[in-house]
C-alpha cells in the first residue's frame, strides 16, 4: 500500500517540505496532477471509448445486414415450404429446419428442465455443502465448459451408432448442453428465496418436499424461467452437436427416430457452405428467422427477470 | 435482491405433532414422500455425474483403436490422410491454439475497455443501450457469426487487413504472405467477436463489486481517473479478470461452426497467421459427414484431445482464481 501511495502522491518525500503546506509531506501544488499524468489519463479515456466503438461495429453490422439480406428472401413461401432438392433452385424455405428446431429443442427442454430444476433443489435444499453437492456443482461447471461438438461426438458414439441419426439423438445432445446451465442458474435463484418464507411454511406443518413444491419453486419461478429461457435460446442456436446427431435433411419430417432431421442452424450452415446464390439467399433468410427466435427468448428472459424480486 | 435472514437453520421435518395438521399427512403421504423426494432430487444431480462419466468412457472407448494404432504420434504428427490410415492431429491442435491466442489478443483489450467504460466512465443514459448491445452480441448463434463472417466480414475487412499486414509487416514470420482472409487470422477475429461479450459481461460484474470507498480513497489521494482504475479497480478485480479470460478461452477453444467456415480448411502447420489451417472442432464438423470406419474413430479421438484441453484450461482457471483470491 505504501508503494502505491507514494506513486499517486508526487513529492511525498522529505525534500518537498517547503512551500504552502497542506500536511506533512504534501503541498497543495504537488497534489495537482502533472501534465504527463493528465495526458495519460486522457489517452486512456480515449482508448476505453475506442474499445466501445470497435465493439459496437459488429453489433450494428450484424443486426443491419442480417435484417437487410434476410428480408430480401423472407416471404410467406419461405416460412411455409421446405428446401428444394438443389441449392441452385430458387424458392422454397426452411420449414423443415424450423420444425426440426422446435421438435428437438422442445424434447430437450422436456427432459432437461425437470431434471435440472430437481438437481438444483437438491444442491440448495438438501446437499448444501456436503461432498455430493460439491461434486455435482463442480462437474456441472465442468460440463458448461465442454465444447458442444464434443457433446455431439458423445451422443454419436453412445447412441447414434446403435440407433441411427434422428431427432431423439439431436434432442439428447441439446439436453446435455442445457442441463448444466439450468442447474447453475436455478441454484442461484433458489438461494435467494428468503428463509422466513420457508420457516413460515414449516410452521404451518408442511413437510420439506411440500415446502419445495408449493413455496420455494413458485416464489423462485420467474428467476428459474429466466435461466431456462436463456438455455433454450442457447440450444436453438447450436449447430455442431446436431451435425453429429440429427445429421440434417432436405425433407420435412416429424419422425422422432430412424430418420435424419434438419434444424434451422443446420440449414443455414449448409447454405453458407455452398457456392450457389439461391442457397446463400435462403441461408440469410434462415439467419434472420433464427436470430428473431433467439432474441425473442433472450429479451423475454430479461423481461421476466426485471419483473420479479427473486432474480438476477 | 436479498431478504434479511434471521434463522439460517431450517427444520428438516414437520414440527407439528397433531395428526390433522396437514391434509397431505392425513392421506398418508407425509414422511415417505419426503425421503422419496430427496432421492428423486439427488438422483437428478447424480445424473449429471453419470452423463459426464459416460461421455468420457464412450468417446475414449470409441477412439481407443486409433489411439492404439497411432500411439503418441496422434498428437505429435501432423500427417492426416484418412485414405492411408495416417492420423496425426498436431495440425489441428496447433490451429486451435493459434486461433484462440489471436482471439484473446484482440478480445482482452476490447472487453476490458468496454467493461471499464460501462462501470467507470459511461454516463447513465449510455449504460443500458451498450449493455443490451453486448448481451445481444453474446446471444447471436455461432452459425450466424459464421455466415456473416464469410460473406460480409471476409471481403470487407479480413482480406484487406490480411493483405495489408502481409504487405507492410510481411518481414515478421507470423505475418508472412501470400495472405488469405480464410486463415488462422480470420478465424481468430471472428472468435474475438464471439468471446468479447462473454469476457465483458463477466469483467463488468467483477468491477461492479469493487467498493466505492476504494475509488474515493484513490481520488482523495489526488489520483486521476485512470490512476484510480489502476490502483483500486484493477487490482481488486484481478482474480475475476483472469477467470473471465479463461472462460472466454475455453469458449474459443471449443467453438466449431464459425471457425469451420473461416479457417480455410488446410491440414498443415504454418507459422504465418495469414495462411489457411484447421482447428480440432472444425475438422470434426467438416469431415464427419464423409468419414467412415477408422476416420470416424480418429475424429472422435480429436474430440477427446479437445475435451482434455478444455478441461485443463477450466481447471487451470479455477486454480488461478483460487490463488488470487487467497492473496
Amino acid at each position: 500500500m505504501s508503494d502505491s501511495l507514494s506513486s499517486i502522491v508526487p513529492g511525498g518525500s522529505q525534500d518537498r517540505w517547503a512551500g504552502r503546506r497542506v500536511g506533512p509531506g504534501v503541498s497543495l501544488k504537488d497534489c495537482r496532477p502533472t501534465r504527463r499524468r493528465v495526458w495519460r489519463d486522457r489517452r486512456n479515456t480515449f482508448l476505453v471509448s475506442l474499445a466501445v466503438g470497435i465493439t459496437m461495429i459488429p453489433v450494428v453490422m450484424i443486426l443491419y445486414q442480417i435484417t437487410a439480406k434476410g428480408i430480401a428472401t423472407m416471404d410467406w413461401e419461405f416460412l411455409t415450404s421446405s428446401m428444394p432438392l438443389s441449392f441452385r433452385r430458387e424458392g422454397g424455405g426452411f420449414l423443415n429446419g424450423l420444425v426440426g428446431t422446435f421438435i428437438m429443442v422442445g424434447l430437450a427442454s422436456a427432459v432437461s428442465i425437470p431434471f435440472g430444476v430437481l438437481a438444483a433443489v437438491y444442491l440448495v435444499e438438501y446437499g448444501k455443502k456436503n461432498w455430493l453437492a460439491k461434486l455435482i456443482r463442480f462437474f456441472s461447471d465442468v460440463m458448461t465448459g465442454v465444447p458442444s461438438v464434443f457433446v455431439g461426438l458423445f451422443v454419436y458414439t453412445a447412441l447414434v451408432i446403435e440407433f441411427g441419426f434422428g431427432a431423439l439423438m439431436g434432442a439428447a445432445s441439446l439436453a446435455i448442453i442445457m442441463m448444466p446451465i439450468i442447474v447453475r442458474s436455478t441454484e442461484e435463484m433458489l438461494k435467494l428465496v428468503p428463509q422466513e418464507l420457508k420457516d413460515a411454511s414449516y410452521a404451518l406443518g408442511a413437510a420439506k418436499w411440500q415446502t419445495v413444491i408449493k413455496i420455494i419453486l413458485p416464489s423462485a419461478a420467474p428467476g428459474i424461467t429466466t435461466g431456462v429461457m436463456l438455455a433454450v435460446a442457447r440450444a436453438a442456436g447450436e449447430t455442431a452437436p446436431l451435425i453429429l446427431t440429427a445429421l440434417g435433411s432436405y425433407q420435412l419430417t416429424a419422425k422422432l427416430w430412424g430418420k435424419p432431421m434438419s434444424s434451422l442452424t443446420l440449414a443455414i450452415f449448409d447454405g453458407a457452405r455452398n457456392p450457389f446464390a439461391a442457397g446463400q439467399a435462403r441461408a440469410w433468410a434462415g439467419a434472420l428467422e433464427l436470430l428473431i427466435i433467439v432474441l425473442v427468448f433472450t429479451i423475454a428472459a430479461r423481461l421476466v427477470a426485471s419483473r420479479s424480486r427473486i432474480s438476477r | 435482491m436479498r431478504w434479511p435472514r434471521s434463522n439460517p437453520s431450517a427444520p428438516s421435518r414437520v414440527i407439528s405433532t397433531t395428526k390433522s395438521a396437514s391434509p397431505w399427512q392425513r392421506r398418508g403421504v407425509g414422511r415417505r414422500a419426503d425421503s422419496l423426494f430427496v432421492i428423486l432430487a439427488a438422483s437428478s444431480g447424480v445424473l449429471i455425474l453419470l452423463v459426464l462419466a459416460w461421455m468420457v468412457v464412450s468417446t475414449t472407448g470409441t477412439a481407443l483403436p486409433v489411439f492404439g494404432s497411432q500411439g503418441i504420434s496422434f498428437i505429435t504428427s501432423s500427417e492426416w490422410s484418412p485414405s492411408d490410415g495416417e492420423f496425426g492431429a498436431l495440425a489441428f491442435i496447433y490451429g486451435t491454439v493459434i486461433t484462440s491466442v489471436i482471439a484473446l489478443l484482440i478480445a482482452i483489450p476490447l472487453s476490458l475497455g468496454v467493461s471499464l467504460f460501462l462501470t467507470e466512465y459511461s454516463p447513465k443514459r449510455l449504460k443500458t443501450p451498450i449493455g443490451y448491445a453486448i448481451d445481444l452480441l453474446a446471444a447471436v448463434p455461432s452459425v450466424i457469426y459464421g455466415l456473416w463472417g464469410v460473406f460480409i466480414l471476409l471481403p470487407l475487412f479480413l482480406q484487406p487487413t490480411a493483405d495489408f499486414l502481409a504487405k507492410y509487416l510481411g518481414f515478421i514470420p507470423i505475418f508472412k504472405g501470400p495472405a488469405s482472409g480464410l486463415s488462422y487470422f480470420g478465424a481468430g477475429v471472428i472468435l474475438a467477436v464471439m468471446i468479447t461479450p462473454i469476457i465483458t459481461s463477466l469483467c463488468r460484474e467483477v468491477f461492479a463489486t469493487v467498493p466505492n470507498a476504494d475509488r474515493h480513497a484513490a481520488y482523495a489521494l489526488g489520483a486521476t481517473k485512470w490512476e484510480m482504475i489502476r490502483q483500486s479497480v484493477l487490482p481488486r478485480g484481478r482474480a475475476g479478470i483472469v477467470g473471465a479470460i479463461m472462460l472466454g478461452l475455453g469458449r474459443a477453444l471449443g467453438e466449431t461452426i464459425a471457425v469451420a467456415l473461416l479457417i480455410g480448411s488446410a491440414v498443415r502447420i504454418d507459422v504465418s497467421w495469414l495462411r489457411p489451417g484447421y482447428s480440432m472442432a472444425a475438422v470434426i464438423a467438416n469431415q464427419f459427414q464423409e468419414a467412415t470406419g477408422d476416420h470416424i474413430r480418429a475424429l472422435v479421438g480429436v474430440g477427446v484431445v479437445l475435451f482434455a484441453l478444455t478441461i485443463l484450461i477450466n481447471m487451470g482457471a479455477r486454480a488461478l482464481v483460487w490463488r488470487f483470491n487467497r492473496i
